[in-house]
């Protein structure tokens, strides 16, 4: 029992961890409202490349249109936030705003996931730029210049969705409706074969995918104090595919830690000296990135003790077996008769 | 489940069934009968359309004209319009002549992600991975590993499928395909690529399967020695059609037979 709860109790405790030093470093007045910025887009694109490398990563499904999702999220948590100026307000709106994602996803989904690779990905972008268009051209929308909601997002509320969207992501994925997307990823018509049913399948993962996009979205419309029809461009989604394919698709920790990488690359380069070479470098940054590791940082792997155990496999010895170690391990030295 | 009281009757029913790509007829006007309990073989030149049977029995295919008609507790299915899934539901199960594995994922995954008819914890206890989603996950592991220890794979469980030798990735397949609970069970060409050894111990092991879990089996094979030494009755079909069908003696002294294999005598040379 105890061996079982363990890995549940080291994520439990890394988790609370990370958020009590990063809500001391705030208390203190070290993160200070830049960096405070920095972490809150670090939150939103690790909620946006999580979900995203559920429908591309797991589900093999080349989808482009996660910004429109996100653009539907922040809308609706704005809008629902200029009526009800309240927390409660903003946890409603975000909900409302990931449903109203997760209904759209259906919709868009079921006819286009017949499609497959690139004509999917153009559907999608396709789609996403339609509901641009749309919160350009609606009133209620405050046309091309947006809406001004107020922030009601702290770094506690922030915390909390983004790890809750993590967990819910990776806990789907490794249930049987994670694992018939696999099937669909890695052979659909052997999926088919073993009762698969490949169609509800990719809806399932899309709206899935589409209702934690509209979370991230809630959670941009809920810290920025504007939001405008150009912020949810195709750039926008391909900025999330860059997160997922960098951290690995198919890797929830890997996106989590390329989207926590390009935050940190992006601190750097916000130094004045090099404004105007920023964007070369960041370019620069990722194509080396891809030529070392096409497989994105993490492969499909997850980030484990486990994983670091295989990586170290003959360090971690204990020392009372095996007294010479020159005998093993992966020098591959020619056994010697005792 | 089959009892005594269905054996001897019909479980699969192909009647005057065609398959037509464009002008191409690669199945014409196939009559096939399987009784519940059977292990049949259908056996055929390269391209005389056997892949393309089992592609109409799984619904890869719908049939251009014909019926298919499954039979299983008293219920008549017909398969011609149902998509692939649910005639796995209903009880068939297949693997394939090029070997279609989940290959990226571990050989456990390959049959875990098979075995689905007992997950009864709803998408809800999945996001949050209640104690009912700890168990049934427990449980289906137990079983993927039962199965695989059956097919002599069980030291390969935690290996990616991709790195298994061909006739282990072979008997994955069936693994895979025995994970669905079928009644029938569609094998093809099992033995392709195996050692002699190989295929002697998959012979014995089809025959233990076919006891142990009352299956119908239907098998196409080049490996003549497997098909004579375990179909009770032999269907050969050629250009798309049945030419011959009878028990192995029979079919090995069919002229028709002999002429499909062997070509025609060249008789005014």
């Amino acid at each position: 029992m105890l061996r079982q709860l363990r890995p549940v109790l080291i994520n439990g405790v890394s988790l609370v961890a990370t958020f009590a030093i990063v809500y001391v470093l705030m208390r203190l007045g070290i993160i200070d409202s830049f960096y405070q910025d920095t972490i809150a887009l670090v939150c939103i694109n690790i909620v946006l490349a999580v979900s995203l490398n559920l429908i591309v990563g797991f589900t093999g499904q080349f989808s482009l249109g996660h910004a429109g999702f996100m653009a539907l999220g922040a809308y609706t948590t704005a809008l629902v936030t200029l009526h009800f100026p309240t927390v409660w307000g903003m946890l409603g709106g975000i909900v409302l705003g990931a449903l109203i994602a997760a209904a759209i996803g259906f919709l868009i989904g079921l006819p286009t996931l017949r499609l497959r690779g690139d004509y999917l990905a153009i559907a999608t972008l396709g789609m996403a730029e339609i509901i641009r268009v749309l919160m350009q051209n609606f009133t209620f929308t405050g046309g091309a210049s947006g809406l001004f909601p107020n922030r009601y997002l702290n770094w506690t509320w922030m915390f909390i969705l983004t790890a809750g969207s993590v967990v819910l992501i990776a806990n789907y994925i490794r249930s049987r409706a994670g694992r018939e997307s696999i099937a669909v990823r890695e052979n659909e018509i052997a999926a088919e074969s073993i009762g698969v049913n490949t169609t509800k399948a990719k809806t399932l993962a899309f709206v899935v995918g589409a209702f934690f996009g509209g979370v991230a979205g809630g959670m941009y419309g809920s810290y920025f104090y504007w939001i405008v029809p150009k912020t949810f461009s195709f750039m926008m989604s391909f900025n999330i595919l860059v997160i997922v394919v960098l951290g690995g698709l198919g890797s929830i920790s890997g996106s989590v830690i390329a989207a926590i990488l390009l935050g940190v690359v992006n601190v750097l380069l916000a130094d004045p000296n090099l404004v105007p070479i920023r964007m070369i470098l960041y370019s620069l940054i990722l194509i080396i990135l891809m030529v070392f590791r096409p497989q994105g940082l993490m492969g499909d792997k997850e980030l484990s003790i486990r994983l670091f155990r295989s990586i170290l496999p003959k360090r971690r010895r204990p020392p009372d077996e095996g007294l010479e170690p020159s005998n093993e391990g992966w020098l591959e030295t020619p056994e010697v008769a005792a | 489940m089959s009892d005594t009281a269905t054996i001897g009757k019909d479980i699969l029913t192909m009647a005057n069934v065609t398959l037509n790509f464009g002008g191409l007829s690669a199945v014409s006007d196939v009559d096939m009968k399987l009784q519940v309990g059977e292990l049949v073989g259908l056996i055929g030149p390269n391209g005389a359309g056997k892949t393309s049977i089992f592609n109409l029995l799984t619904g890869v295919y719908p049939p251009t004209s014909g019926k298919v008609e499954f039979t299983r507790d008293h219920k008549v299915r017909n398969l011609g319009g149902m998509k692939p899934h649910a005639i796995c539901w209903a009880g068939v199960g297949r693997t394939f002549q090029n070997i279609r594995l989940f290959r990226a994922l571990p050989v456990i995954d390959n049959v875990m992600i098979a075995l689905q008819h007992n997950v009864p914890y709803s998408l809800a206890n999945a996001f949050l991975h209640t104690f009912g989603y700890g168990r049934a996950e427990k449980q289906i592991r137990e079983e993927s590993l039962e199965l695989l220890r059956i097919m002599g794979l069980e030291e390969d469980a935690n290996e990616l499928a991709q790195n298994l030798p061909y006739g282990k990735q072979r008997r994955l397949e069936i693994a895979r395909a025995m994970a669905t609970h079928p009644v029938l069970l569609l094998l093809d060409e099992p033995a392709a690529g195996m050692n002699p050894a190989e295929t002697a111990d998959l012979t014995e092991l089809i025959g233990w399967l076919r006891k142990e879990y009352d299956l119908t089996i239907l098998l196409i094979e080049h490996d003549m020695s497997l098909v004579m030494d375990v179909c009770e009755r032999i269907y050969v079909l050629d250009h798309g059609v049945i030419i011959a069908s009878g028990t192995p003696a029979e079919i090995q002294h069919n002229p028709a037979v002999i002429e499909a294999y062997l070509g025609e005598e060249v008789a005014d040379a």
